[in-house]
């Protein structure tokens, strides 16, 4: 009995030093951030219980508010785009990858995973240049592609579809390699069964293969909702904090850094109940949103 | 025959798409390394041909003006140590997750778990406050904690499925002769799952060096920046002169990309195993 006790208190130990730092730097600060969307003040010793106060504020004053949702619908669209061309692509590629007969697989995926290494921040300061006019314009002109010179980032029409498209180009090799890995592990004699059924490529693809890499799909478009509505460092280097131009590239990443973090300018005081409200709607909506789609897609999966 | 020659042939169009998309990737990274070797003015001619005249003077200037070398040094130490923090106390807890099963072990591995899908940033506000109260606010230390916190759930996933798959025996033999727990992780368990300790540490390489949020909101101490939160600053200071700034950019990208070419098919297992088995 006394030697079950220690055995129990052994593997606590192992577990210990995981433990300790996961409570104390991620989950109590996550559910820290619960209490102090009902606090105002920035300093610990003199704050203010305010109940749904902050929450009132993000969505009846007015200047916060029209903020609060141009944020909140920008990061739908910046999502969305992801969603649509960075998966749609990143299953195409993958398919393409892994016909048994393509050659130099090897190298295409070298190549399609180069810009995942690549810091957000360099990324973004590298296209903002490519995207300049007045760099690149003449160059367009001069090889017959006159639309292409425009202020992408400038435009409030172009600039967050600009900005969703780099961060596409960016990540597109994670999900490629995920369905790459995930159509390997499909038997071949099914696709063989399915060869000889006399099923095309297309016909494979929705019937057999979709289907069965459906755990990875939903893992996907969880990682790329939970990846995306936190997106920051594209947006802080392609335009800037402020989501120019005229907030039209601003994300509720941006914002909360702005009104929770760094202060919003020009009076640069930070409102740390305010931002613990943003941080505690997007925690919710992110649950809302990855739960319902693991369970829906897990299922008898993974 | 015909079939197979159709089928080539569909290869064709996939040849064409991926070569495109090669090319899309590619040509950016030609136009920032092509650059860096131009000059501030002659950046303007040619924007995406190799310059007349190759001018190593902005890569001498950044390295020379010594904050670089900093920032590098300070990213070094950061990801190293969070790396090797990461993996040995994920592989501990992977280990005691796997050998000990009951109800509090499994309970504990969901919580680790859940870890995966929450992203620690919405946390921010409140890690602000411990960090500044533990005093490591402005301290290249203030960013190791909270990077082992968040390497931590993944690491646990992906040993403790290794783990829970090596065979039974193994534990079954070190136990008739006597071995401790301790002895049967450092002798027999570490080094056979040498290959999901560097699926763990490649998997956080990229989010650890490419991070720049927390040094942005953790460090303001021009000696205590980061390599990115560093280039934000340069970036800044050259503005006017880009083929410089293409200069800082092409440094700071080079180290994780050779890394990468050296090892390729390593970094793409390792940052897919976070979801994928196999």
């Amino acid at each position: 009995m006394r030697n079950h006790r220690t055995h129990h208190l052994v593997w606590l130990l192992y577990l210990a030093p995981a433990l300790i730092m996961y409570s104390l730097f991620m989950a109590y600060p996550l559910l820290d951030s619960l209490r102090l969307s009902f606090f105002t003040g920035n300093n610990p010793a003199t704050r203010v219980y305010v109940g749904f106060g902050n929450f009132e504020k993000l969505f009846t004053d007015p200047q916060i508010s029209q903020r609060y949702w141009s944020a909140f619908f920008n990061t739908w669209v910046f999502f969305l785009i992801h969603l649509v061309v960075q998966n749609g692509l990143g299953i195409l590629f993958a398919v393409m990858l892994t016909f048994d007969t393509m050659k130099a697989r090897h190298v295409y995926q070298t190549i399609i995973f180069i810009p995942t290494t690549f810091a957000v921040l360099i990324t973004g300061y590298l296209w903002k240049l490519m995207l300049n006019p007045v760099w690149s314009g003449d160059f367009f002109v001069s090889i017959g592609l006159p639309f292409l010179r425009h202020p992408w980032l400038g435009d409030t029409k172009t600039a967050l579809i600009a900005v969703s498209l780099v961060s596409c180009w960016q990540w597109l090799g994670i999900p490629t390699m995920m369905f790459v890995a995930a159509l390997r592990n499909i038997s071949v004699e099914l696709l063989e069964a399915a060869l000889l059924e006399g099923a095309g490529n297309c016909k494979t693809f929705f019937l057999i293969k979709l289907p069965l890499i459906k755990p990875v799909v939903g893992i996907i478009a969880v990682l790329t909702f939970v990846n995306n509505f936190n997106a920051f460092d594209i947006v802080f280097a392609m335009t800037n904090v402020n989501g120019a131009p005229e907030y039209a590239t601003d994300l509720i990443g941006t914002l909360f850094y702005r009104y929770g973090i760094a202060g919003q300018h020009p009076i640069g005081i930070p409102d740390a109940g305010l931002g613990s409200a943003i941080a505690v709607i997007t925690l919710l909506l992110l649950l809302c949103v990855v739960i319902p789609t693991l369970k829906k897609t897990q299922k008898g999966g993974a | 025959m015909q079939a197979s020659l159709k089928r080539a042939n569909k290869h064709i169009v996939s040849h064409i798409v991926l070569v495109t998309w090669s090319l899309i990737v590619l040509f950016p990274l030609w136009t920032l390394v092509i650059n860096s070797f131009k000059t501030r003015l002659t950046i303007y001619d040619n924007p995406f041909w190799i310059p007349k005249t190759w001018n190593f003077s902005n890569y001498q200037t950044v390295i020379r003006d010594g904050d670089f070398l900093t920032y590098f040094k300070n990213s070094f130490i950061v990801v190293s140590a969070s790396l090797l923090l990461v993996t040995f106390f994920a592989s501990l807890a992977a280990y005691a997750l796997a050998r000990y099963k009951n109800r509090f072990a499994q309970a504990c591995y969901f919580f680790f778990i859940a870890g995966m899908m929450v992203p620690i940033k919405i946390a921010s506000i409140k890690l602000l406050e411990l960090i500044r109260a533990l005093g490591l606010l402005n301290t290249i230390w203030a960013l190791p904690p909270i990077y082992v916190a968040m390497g931590l759930p993944v690491g646990i996933f992906i040993l403790t499925a290794f783990i829970k798959d090596l065979p039974e025996e193994l534990y079954e033999a070190a136990l008739i002769d006597g071995s401790s727990s301790w002895n049967i992780y450092r002798q027999i368990v570490l080094p056979l799952v040498r290959p999901a300790l560097a699926s763990t540490a490649i998997y956080n390489l990229i989010p650890f060096w490419n991070d720049l949020w927390f040094p942005l909101i953790f460090i303001n101490e021009e000696k205590e920046k980061t390599l990115l939160l560093g280039v934000t600053r340069l970036f800044g200071q050259y503005q006017t002169d880009w083929s410089r700034v293409l200069a800082v950019l092409t440094l700071s990208a080079i180290p994780v990309l050779l890394l990468y070419l050296a090892m390729s098919s390593q970094f793409i297992k390792g940052v897919t195993s976070g979801s994928v088995k196999g």
